[in-house]
């Protein structure tokens, strides 16, 4: 009897997981699709910086204040789309620079943001390894970042810039690899804020990536 | 300096501020990896590495 109820307890446990993780997958893809339309959106309407950089920080502010209160409800939902939706919108300046000096680059960081994504997803799910020892190193790593950014907002040296995307694209790997395997594992059990941390480093990889493929381009 | 970087500056600091409680339970509460734990993020990683410098060359 404690046998079937330790087995059907087991059952249960996988057939969540499995729920979460396909309910991440589809929130994920859709919200990916959303930001690509409002990134699109912003580059036709050549929007500026100052505009751009407002619906970053609403979007922020979004996923900061609104998100932990609606993550458990349907109201998750609209936030999510609104949060990446804004976050999207506010790529537009940064890819029509990119798109009017060499429009392959955006090409590029866009299918080699996707195959990191792919290969760090499979890898966490066909291993299912526990990396949740990573979290103290990942988020010290994004405080040293912040720090790195901050300091070479006064300082401009290019080279510290490059530095600080590859430290962002190192960190925002291993970011995948920890909220995946927080999903297999029971360490994440909502499938918004595990969207929401997962299109966070989609994004931060993306235009890391689109810096550096930019700072060694002949263009 | 203009404002957007002035903007940018506070952004960050906020950011970082943000961050901070997370990252102080992060580091207190994680639990420690084992060596073989740390290679099985050092092989993704460097695989990750080597892509983007054949990205790097494609461009």
């Amino acid at each position: 009897m404690q046998m079937n109820t330790a087995v059907t307890r087991s059952h249960e446990t996988i057939l969540q997981t499995n729920k979460l993780i396909r309910n991440t997958y589809t929130l994920l893809s859709m919200t990916l699709i959303f930001a690509g339309v409002t990134a699109a959106a912003s580059v036709m309407m050549q929007v500026g910086h100052g505009f751009a950089f407002g619906a970053t920080l609403v979007g922020i502010g979004l996923l900061w204040f609104a998100l932990p209160r609606t993550q458990n409800s349907a109201a998750g939902i609209p936030v999510i789309f609104g949060i990446t939706g804004l976050l999207g919108f506010g790529l537009g300046p940064m890819l029509s620079y990119y798109l009017s000096i060499n429009p392959s680059i955006v090409m590029l960081a866009m299918g080699g943001t996707g195959a990191i994504f792919l290969g760090l997803s499979g890898y966490a799910l066909t291993t299912r390894k526990d990396f949740s020892f990573l979290g103290g190193f990942i988020f010290v790593g994004m405080l040293v970042a912040i720090g790195a950014m901050l300091l070479n907002l006064f300082l401009g040296i290019p080279a510290l810039a490059l530095a600080v995307s590859a430290a962002v694209i190192m960190i925002m790997s291993g970011f995948i690899l920890f909220q995946t395997s927080a999903m297999i594992n029971g360490g994440e059990t909502n499938y918004i804020s595990a969207t929401a941390g997962l299109f966070l480093s989609i994004l931060n990889i993306f235009t890391s990536l689109l810096h550096i493929l930019g700072a060694f381009s002949d263009d | 300096m203009d404002w957007l970087k002035i903007a940018s500056g506070i952004f960050l600091v906020a950011m970082f501020f943000m961050i901070l409680p997370s990252a102080k339970k992060m580091v207190q509460n994680s639990p420690k990896g084992s060596s073989s734990d740390w290679m099985g993020y050092i092989l993704p990683m460097a695989a990750v590495v080597l892509f983007i410098v054949l990205l790097i060359a494609l461009v």
